[in-house]
């Protein structure tokens, strides 16, 4: 007969695993560099330039400030956590994890919560330089607002490095960001408006999940900064997120079967 | 008493490739065994099996009595597989932590650490550990969570000897507690050493299943071989200690035990002998005269 005590706790396994897998990413510095410093870069280098101007009663900084924390998000989860888990499984570092007591389960909920952390210390570091050097003044409730929308937002972008990191090997991993990803971000309306673009490249950005996360993002600046409101944004995500996580979930389960059965 | 480890008649097919065929193990608590073979002979797959991380084509794999998927038979055994790694950028301490989080009852991290002697590495990340700590922080992880059985796939390859030694007192050391351990190898001194059951496996089947003086018995032997000016024929070595002869033209190979007591008798009858070589059996051979051994019986 089994009882609890022949089983260890699962709130601890998915703590351990998840913080492990933080840890072990922010001490690679190809990841945390990339991650953590290159929105600080973009958003220094951009301020400097556009950073004075005004529209809508925004200030450049100010939207140059959530332009980059969305960017520096949805890269956390393609880049840190697709290409990491594709790293890792390049490193055969899954076999013997799958052979400890450690539900599949727990292990795939610790990649997601870890990537949230780190895309969370990545939003933190950028609000500090924005605040400190940038002079980003938000209320505090807009900060807020922008912390929780940008995490919360974030899963359709969880699903593509998820379909990533279990589809592909580690040498294909950064090609297919390049050919999926790069696209998307690019139409994303983050980089430049959406509206200087031919009208049928407005018109597949319009339908792709990173431009309504950037509009996510910008309504927290106010009404009319964004062109459409958070209702409209959280529920395109939402159906992005179902379906990207129905394709990760398959190809998480292909690669489960070829090496496990 | 119900086996800690049991494979049923298990089959494994990989496409073409059936790696296990039919195989029939049962481990009993506080056995220590080593399965014997040469590579590809199934000993990887017939592990893979035992611990779930394969499943069997037609058979059953069973730890203690569950499948081995299951959570509760997993919590039991701790294991070393040959071709795995561990995140470099953890620590020696952070990792044996983390795996021992896995585990209901695991044993304070130092002394795992301690166990793998691997004290002064704690603090070191597991990217700049040597070849031989790498494999002993493997034994940390694998000894962590405390448990009843633990697999071992290969633990030694890779080391020199002195190190190996020590690995192998180290798990032996272990062993005496009243684990079950559960050895793969393709030393035959190694599973010696080890071992108080050794089943030797290949191409995917059981060969024998027997304690290590049995087994050196029936595998231990001289491989010789000569030329002869005139041809020999099986009649002329007849009633001499010697096995799979083989005459090709001039060419005269066999095994023996007794090398000296045959070559003794040749020259005593005058035949003519150059290019004599003696040398001890090498595994492989000793894994063919053990194959030609169960061929016979089969067929017996």
């Amino acid at each position: 007969m089994s009882t609890a005590a022949d089983l260890a706790p699962v709130q601890r396994m998915v703590f351990t695993q998840t913080r492990a897998q933080l840890l072990t990413r922010l001490r690679i510095p190809a990841f945390s560099v990339l991650s953590l410093g290159m929105p600080v870069m973009f958003f220094a280098l951009f301020n400097g330039i556009f950073g004075r101007e005004a529209e809508n009663g925004v200030s450049g900084s100010e939207y140059i400030l959530v332009s980059y924390a969305t960017y520096a998000v949805a890269n956390v989860m393609v880049y840190n956590f697709g290409i990491g888990i594709a790293n890792e499984r390049g490193r055969k570092l899954d076999l013997l994890q799958r052979a400890m007591p450690l539900p599949p389960m727990v292990a795939a909920v610790a990649q997601v919560l870890s990537a949230l952390a780190f895309a969370f210390i990545a939003l933190l570091i950028l609000f500090a330089y924005a605040f400190l050097v940038g002079g980003v003044r938000l209320g505090a409730a807009t900060w807020l607002d922008l912390l929780w929308r940008l995490l919360i937002g974030s899963f359709p972008m969880i699903g593509i490095g998820m379909a990533i990191g279990y589809g592909v090997g580690p040498n294909a991993a950064p090609a297919v960001v390049n050919v999926f990803y790069l696209p998307m971000a690019f139409l994303s309306g983050i980089f430049f408006p959406l509206r200087l673009m031919p009208d049928v490249l407005q018109k597949i950005g319009h339908v792709l999940p990173t431009y309504h996360y950037a509009q996510l993002g910008y309504g927290t600046l106010g009404r009319g900064v964004a062109d459409e409101g958070a209702g409209t944004a959280f529920l395109w995500l939402a159906a992005w997120t179902v379906i990207l996580f129905a394709i990760a979930v398959r190809i998480y389960r292909v690669d489960e079967s070829r090496k496990f059965s | 008493m119900s086996a800690t480890v049991e494979l049923i008649d298990a089959h494994k097919r990989y496409g073409s490739v059936e790696a296990v065929k039919g195989v029939n193990v049962a481990v009993h608590p506080g056995e220590m065994v080593a399965m014997l073979g040469p590579n590809g002979a199934g000993k990887t797959t017939s592990i893979n099996l035992m611990l779930g991380l394969r499943k069997p084509t037609a058979g059953r794999a069973r730890l203690f009595g569950l499948d081995p998927d299951d959570r509760r038979a997993r919590s039991r055994c701790g294991v070393m597989l040959q071709e795995s790694g561990v995140p470099d950028t953890l620590t020696v301490r952070e990792l044996v932590e983390l795996f021992s989080s896995y585990y209901p009852h695991p044993m304070p991290a130092d002394r795992a650490i301690g166990l793998a002697g691997l004290d002064q590495q704690a603090k070191r990340q597991a990217g700049k550990l040597s070849g031989g700590q790498r494999q002993r922080l493997y034994f940390a992880l694998a000894v962590c969570g405390d448990p009843e059985v633990i697999f071992f796939d290969e633990p030694t390859v890779g080391m020199d000897v002195e190190s190996r030694r020590q690995f192998l007192d180290t798990i032996r050391e272990f062993g005496r507690e009243g684990k079950t351990i559960m050895l793969t190898t393709h030393y035959l001194e190694e599973a010696d050493q080890l071992a108080e059951r050794v089943i030797v496996i290949d191409r995917g089947v059981v060969i024998a299943d027997a304690t290590p003086v049995e087994i050196k018995s029936s595998v231990v032997g001289k491989r010789v071989s000569f030329t002869s000016p005139l041809p020999l024929s099986a009649a002329d070595l007849a009633g001499l200690p010697h096995s799979r002869l083989d005459i090709d033209k001039e060419r005269v190979r066999f095994f023996s035990n007794d090398p000296e007591a045959v070559l003794r008798e040749l020259f005593r009858r005058g035949v003519q002998i150059h290019d004599l070589e003696v040398v001890g059996a090498d595994l492989e051979e000793a894994f063919l005269a053990l194959t030609t051994e169960a061929e016979k019986e089969t067929v017996a």
